[in-house]
């Protein structure tokens, strides 16, 4: 309990507060690198995963190339990165896009894939256009997925960042790398602990937007596991 | 008026669907394609709206060569119900029934007070109007599907196996309401089913079809039942198992209709015989019905076996 109460004399210390290093200043510096990542794999991946799921086409590439980013270590990705780009900002962002794009695309391809086809059929029946059916059935209907795989993107990077500040001065890491160095147990414990208290407020916020974007009438009985159909798939 | 010219269907993978199809549709009148699973129904009907296009051949409308017609301008012009309904799940009833219209550029407040009058059409309480689709009976769902067919006023209804998931007497209430509406609107209906009974009860125009979508033969109810082409419609139409030689068998509790195999098949019009009435006679005595074909148990004049229904 004494380190415990240390991190949180550390965490109430306002000369935390001031200057570069400031916490505050750390927090946003994390929430913004995460949010940044998340859409840099946004814009790769949910147009993917749209593609796949409305055409049916790449099916099998996308889910072994998924599988196989998921695998990757990411600590050992971004030092390789860093090694060939060298010390900076370019190395985690990419390192932790590559990390925050299979969640994201399993959940844009597989909400596609969640929809009825006989609803779609009926809505080309009647007489949708190709752009209507995907602008008003098949994005309102796998929002719902593709908000969970956003939310597995969001806590993965969140967690992961904190590995950023291992070759850039960026984030909550800065604490654990630096207490980590010094034996400040305090630092280090009260860093960890601003990110699970970031990474919490985050699961909030997607918990209530998840509840949103479920379209009404579609409540019940929606798979809400990203991974499910997926991993299907991949077998 | 729709009119198929030699139309052949084969589809990428080899299958041929339909061969050389050729028939016209007489307009404000119901024509029921009737066949086994597989026989081409759906095929033939999605040709009509295009979202199948014939290997070979063609489909007018009205004259028109449906060809050379953008396919979405001309689906907005045909009503389509499915067996499954087909409605749109994140959007209420109404909603469902005013989306063609909307599309269309009708205004949303006019499009849904439209939608609602329809509802009113199908038998629909209007309470229902603004539930999702997932909280309808599946009976309620399949009036929806077709105040959504209805909703934009086409000339044709294309219907396919519309009732076949719904149970009997669901079923039998929405082939009446279907009758109703069809004399109030005199629409050019197509109809799929598999089930001979629901194609005789409906069609003004039989077509019964083999695999393949080949015509075994088309008419109407009663020129089909009388003299079925071939062994294959006899048998696609159950006259071979005397399933539709009727005779009248009196009971205790009044005159039934009964098949060959002694099933009961419904009753005369015009209520109970006096010999029940007075139930002085044997439990089940039998008269040959005048006007059916007798069965093999009528001359014999022993009490049928199994008289008695199930
Ligand atoms: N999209 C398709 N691709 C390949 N074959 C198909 C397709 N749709 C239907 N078929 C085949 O065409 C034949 C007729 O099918 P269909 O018109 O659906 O019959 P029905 O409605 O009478 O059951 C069947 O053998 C079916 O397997
Ligand atoms: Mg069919």
């Amino acid at each position: 309990m004494n380190y415990f109460a240390d991190a949180v004399a550390w965490l109430f210390d306002p000369t935390n507060y001031v200057g570069s290093n400031a916490i505050g200043n750390r927090v946003l510096e994390h929430l913004g690198f995460t949010l940044l990542t998340l859409v840099f794999a946004s814009v790769i991946a949910i147009p993917l995963g749209f593609f796949i799921g409305h055409t049916g086409r790449g099916r099998g590439l996308a889910v072994g190339t998924a599988g196989a980013f998921r695998s990757i270590p990411t600590l050992g990705l971004l030092t390789l990165v860093a090694l060939s780009v060298g010390i900076g900002l370019t190395a985690p962002y990419a390192a932790l896009t590559v990390l925050a794009i299979p969640p994201i695309l399993a959940g844009a391809y597989t909400g596609f894939e969640a929809i009825d086809r006989a609803t779609i059929d009926a809505a080309r029946a009647v007489g949708m256009s190709a752009g209507q059916i995907v602008r008003k059935v098949e994005l309102p209907l796998s929002l719902p997925l593709l908000m969970g795989g956003l939310r597995s993107a969001t806590l993965q990077i969140v967690a992961t960042a904190t590995l950023a500040a291992y070759v850039a001065d960026i984030g909550l890491g800065r604490f654990l790398f630096t207490g980590l160095k010094n034996l400040d147990y305090a630092q280090m414990l009260g860093g960890s602990i601003l990110v699970i208290l970031l990474a919490l407020l985050l699961e909030g916020i997607f918990t209530v937007l998840q509840k949103l974007v479920v379209p009404r009438g579609v409540a019940a009985g929606r798979p809400t596991d990203i991974w499910a159909g997926f991993t299907k798939l991949a077998r | 008026m729709i009119e198929f010219h030699s139309v052949t269907k084969r589809f990428p993978d080899g299958t041929l669907a339909v061969e050389d199809f050729s028939l016209v549709l007489p307009s404000r009148k119901t024509t029921v394609f009737v066949g086994t699973s597989g026989s081409g129904k759906t095929t033939l009907l999605r040709m009509i709206n295009r979202m199948v296009d014939p290997t070979s051949g063609s489909i007018d409308i009205d004259g028109a060569d449906i060809g050379t017609l953008a396919p979405v301008k001309l689906r907005r012009g045909i009503g389509y119900v499915m067996q499954n309904s087909g409605l749109l799940p994140h959007r209420r009833v109404i909603d469902n029934v005013a989306t063609v219209p909307m599309l269309q550029g009708t205004p949303k407040k006019k499009a849904r007070e439209d939608a609602l009058q329809l509802l009113d059409t199908v038998g629909l309480d209007r309470s229902l109007a603004n539930r999702y689709p997932s909280q309808l009976s599946g009976g309620q769902q399949q009036r929806v599907g077709v105040a959504r067919g209805l909703a934009v006023n086409p000339n044709i209804l294309l219907m396919d196996e519309p009732f076949g998931a719904v149970d009997p007497i669901v079923r039998a209430e929405l082939q009446q309401e279907l009758l109703r509406l069809q004399r109030e609107l005199g629409k050019t209906v197509v109809f799929v089913t598999h089930d001979i009974d629901e194609a005789f009860l409906l069609g003004d125009q039989v077509v019964i079809l083999r695999t393949g979508g080949l015509i075994a033969q088309v008419g109407s109810p009663a020129e089909i039942l009388a003299n079925p082409a071939d062994d294959f419609v006899a048998a696609f139409v159950g006259a071979d198992r005397g399933k539709r030689v009727l005779h009248l068998e009196s009971h205790s509790d009044g005159d039934v209709l009964v098949d060959a195999d002694g099933r009961l098949a419904g009753v005369l019009a015009g209520g109970t015989s006096p010999s029940a009435a007075a139930g002085a006679q044997t439990a089940t005595e039998e008269t040959a019905a005048p006007e059916v074909k007798a069965g093999p148990f009528a001359e014999s004049g022993a009490p049928a076996q199994g008289g008695d229904p199930r």
